[in-house]
């Protein structure tokens, strides 16, 4: 089974990289952009029986600062 | 006094904080490496150094702060032990929680390596007890994530409670209220991204960091 972790900053706390790739975005031409925002997506292959509360556990605890961080958990279904 | 500097994979300012420990105390820190689970027997100061632990994988100082070593020093911390974060110790200390806030990347993106003037805030805590409040003095930065950030309350708690220690005279990386170090609530575990072990000596150019090092030292020994 595989989850996705996407960690994203929260609201209101500045994102200089993602100010630095909205100006290169314009610079080359892009144009319509109104904001950027970069974050990171961690994917993780897991067991069987790893709960929800495991993987927001682990995020708690390591794959996000939850002082300037958001998470979400996406779980895919593997075929 | 018997220091301990920590080391980590990719700490690279360990053997500077080492000299100028050795050479203001008098005695060789002991060098603790991040997979120790306990602290050398009588330590009564930690050191955690500037660097690039874990090479900054997933943020600064995300993987150093759970390592094993640091449960040892957070128990020490807890027990009043003084524990000084510098530059990526400081990094170190938020993501452990022995200091709140976190460090962010610089505000313009670039890294910054200069000497920077900043201002000693609180002149009463064990490590700043050698500088006179409001005192400007002269510490190098060397950094890429110096931006200090803290929700609102937490940085009016921060200056309500006078544990801003240290503040940066000019815009230097975009860190909220131009904080540069700051203490936790029982005023025993400093985290500041300028480096005070790089200013101890004739050679650096400058000593300003030696009445760091040296009121600390006066106080341990009391």
């Amino acid at each position: 089974m595989k989850a996705r972790v996407f960690i994203t900053l929260k609201n209101g706390v500045l994102d200089p990289q993602g100010k630095a790739i909205h100006h290169a975005l314009e610079s080359l031409g892009f144009s319509g952009v109104n904001d950027v925002r970069a974050g990171k997506l961690i994917e993780l292959d897991l067991a069987e029986g790893i709960s929800d509360a495991d993987i927001e556990d682990m995020c708690r605890k390591l794959l996000a600062n939850t002082v300037i961080e958001n998470f979400r958990i996406e779980r895919l279904e593997t075929a | 006094m018997n220091s301990a500097v920590i080391v980590f994979p990719g700490s690279n300012c360990d053997r500077d904080l080492a000299v100028a420990l050795e050479r203001l105390t008098g005695r060789k820190p002991a060098m603790v490496w991040h997979k120790e689970s306990e602290l050398p027997q009588g330590i009564d100061f930690i050191g955690i150094p500037g660097g690039f632990s874990y090479g900054d994988y997933l943020r600064s100082g995300a993987m150093a702060a759970r390592s094993p070593v640091m449960r040892a020093v957070k128990d020490a911390a807890r027990r009043g032990v003084p524990v000084i974060g510098i530059c990526n110790g400081f990094q170190v200390l938020t993501e452990a929680g022995l200091l709140p806030g976190a460090l962010m990347r610089n505000a313009r993106l670039s890294f910054v390596c200069r000497e920077v003037p900043l201002r000693v805030e609180n002149s009463q805590s064990l490590f700043t007890a050698n500088y006179d409040a409001g005192e400007e003095i002269v510490f190098p930065v060397a950094h890429h994530d110096g931006n200090y950030q803290a929700d609102e309350a937490t940085l009016d708690r921060l200056e309500g409670e006078g544990r801003i220690a240290f503040r940066y005279l000019d815009e230097v990386n975009g860190s909220a209220r131009r904080i540069a170090g700051i203490l936790n609530d029982s005023g025993n575990v400093l985290g500041l991204m300028p480096h005070p072990e790089r200013v101890v000596e004739a050679a650096h150019g400058r000593t300003d960091g030696c009445r760091l090092f040296e009121g600390l030292l006066e106080t341990v020994n009391a």
